[in-house]
């Protein structure tokens, strides 16, 4: 009779779920630096003063935001190749993952933009600078660690949404854990690492965003105690 | 009494008009400030004196009507309502402003505060910029506060690094928008002795919208009591202050000394 958890089966299939974490890592990582370019060309796209086209990139957003994921991710994988554009599912993976998350993070820019108060913009004004300089000396540096918290969060989403890619058979983490449950008709040692790898890069992920919070505002949001 | 005769203007509005949509917030506005002529505004609040300054530094936009500054159309009409000048952000240098809120940039050190402007409109060099940042400093007595956030100062502290600010860009006219109002009462002397000083010892034009009457009768030549959107009185302080023609200023005056 085999034991409820079978700690030796665990440690036998360790090292491949270890290797396949690495590439869920790498797909996120890659995935969220394209979703912040394609966020930010988005926003972008927003504030042209054509109004056709900003309309039209506030309506795609709209689409994407409230669409499944996996919706999307099938329609890339199918659907495409039916109008001649055949992609590998890495490919479209990273692709579906950056589209998704790109449109949720030119949000997060968005808000943090227009959270800035208005009293900078017009001391600009006031002051003489340029757009340009407006932009990358005053506005820019202010909002990045307004947006770094729910950015932060939209890594860990996007991290934890990685295991729909399995579906189309982009050899992740989730992927190999299924392959392991049907060869050996155990699914509880593989799931249950694959929950505490999550578990542990969540953590970790959320770790980093913490401290490159703190390293940010450091010096300019601390007070002195000036009146103690 | 100021010698308005035989300077140039430095600021004239020629039927200046504001709506914010549907509400009209200035009416057909004129206005002619001589160079050196220090004005004060006043009156209730949602009056136009706010937005008079606003309009001057290009902040807002107006629909009807001309301002010049120095000579030059800042915003322009041909008839077809108001438009902002292509050389407004030339023009615009020659004028500072100081507001409410500090408006300070967070994340730069007084210093930087001062300096950035300098460098990137001026192009001085840093080393320029710098020295001079030093200088406004000290004469805003602020030197041992030259690496502090603005987060780290009073708002006295702030208000005084603001004027140096706007001073850095060697303005000619100054507007200041209830540059005490958001003070505490103990740091409100402190920022005025460096208005004082400014309207005393230098030539600038000045522009200011105040509540505290006692600082409207010292510092300004000339007082315009402004009411949804007209300039309703305009005076020397003592007429305007001590004797009001129009019923709508002495309400106004009685009810802000009974505050």
């Amino acid at each position: 009779m085999k034991p409820w958890f079978d700690f030796a089966f665990a440690l036998e299939i360790l090292p491949r779920l270890l290797s396949a974490t690495w590439i869920s890592v790498v797909l996120a990582v890659l995935s969220f630096a394209l979703a912040v370019v394609f966020g930010v060309v988005l926003l972008l796209l927003r504030r042209v003063k054509f109004k056709l086209v900003g309309r039209s990139v506030g309506a795609f957003i709209e689409f994407i935001r409230s669409t499944p994921l996996i919706v999307q991710v099938y329609c890339l994988f199918f659907v495409l190749p039916e109008a001649g554009i055949i992609l590998d599912p890495y490919t479209t993976g990273v692709l579906g993952l950056s589209i998704h998350y790109g449109c949720y993070m030119s949000e997060v820019f968005r808000s943090g933009l227009d959270s800035l108060p208005n009293g900078q913009r017009d001391a600009s004004t006031a002051l003489g600078f340029s757009a340009r300089d407006t932009y990358l000396r005053i506005i820019v540096p202010q909002t990045i660690p307004r947006i770094l918290a729910p950015s932060g969060n939209f890594l860990i989403y996007l991290a934890k949404s990685s295991p729909i890619l399995a579906t189309i058979g982009v050899a992740e983490i989730m992927f190999i854990a299924k392959d392991i449950g049907q060869e050996n008709f155990r699914y509880l040692e593989p799931m249950t690492i694959v929950g505490i790898i999550f578990l542990i890069l969540s953590a970790a992920g959320a770790r980093c965003i913490r401290f490159a919070e703190a390293a940010f505002g450091r010096n300019w949001n601390q007070k002195e105690v000036p009146y103690v | 009494m100021f010698d308005t005769i035989r300077r140039p203007p430095a600021v004239s509005f020629r039927s200046v008009g504001k709506l914010f949509g549907n509400l009209r917030v200035l009416h057909n506005l004129d206005l002619d400030v001589v160079e050196g002529e220090h004005i004060s505004l006043i009156g209730p609040s949602g009056s136009g004196k706010s937005t008079v300054l606003r309009v001057l530094m290009t902040l807002e936009t107006i629909q009807e009507g001309q301002i010049i500054v120095h000579g030059r159309s800042l915003w322009d009409d041909q008839g077809k309502g108001s438009v902002m000048s292509p050389h407004a952000s030339e023009i615009r240098r020659q004028i500072g402003m100081v507001f409410q809120s500090f408006n300070l940039f967070p994340h730069m050190t007084a210093l930087q505060n001062i300096a950035e402007a300098p460098m990137r409109v001026l192009r001085l060099s840093k080393d320029e910029a710098m020295l001079s940042a030093e200088e406004l400093l000290a004469m805003v007595g602020l030197s041992e506060k030259r690496n502090s956030y603005p987060a780290q100062l009073s708002g006295g502290q702030q208000q005084r690094v603001a004027i140096a600010r706007c001073l850095a860009m060697r303005p000619k006219i100054l507007l200041f928008d209830e540059v005490t109002s958001a003070l505490d009462p103990e740091t409100v002397g402190e920022v005025l002795s460096v208005i004082r000083r400014l309207a005393s010892e230098q030539d600038f034009t000045i522009l200011m919208v105040t509540h505290q009457m006692n600082v409207a009768r010292e510092i300004s030549d000339r007082i315009l009591f402004l009411h949804g959107g007209r300039i309703l009185e305009d005076g020397t302080p003592e007429q305007i202050l001590d004797d009001p023609r129009e019923d709508r200023t002495r309400s106004f005056l009685r009810a802000i000394r009974e505050a």
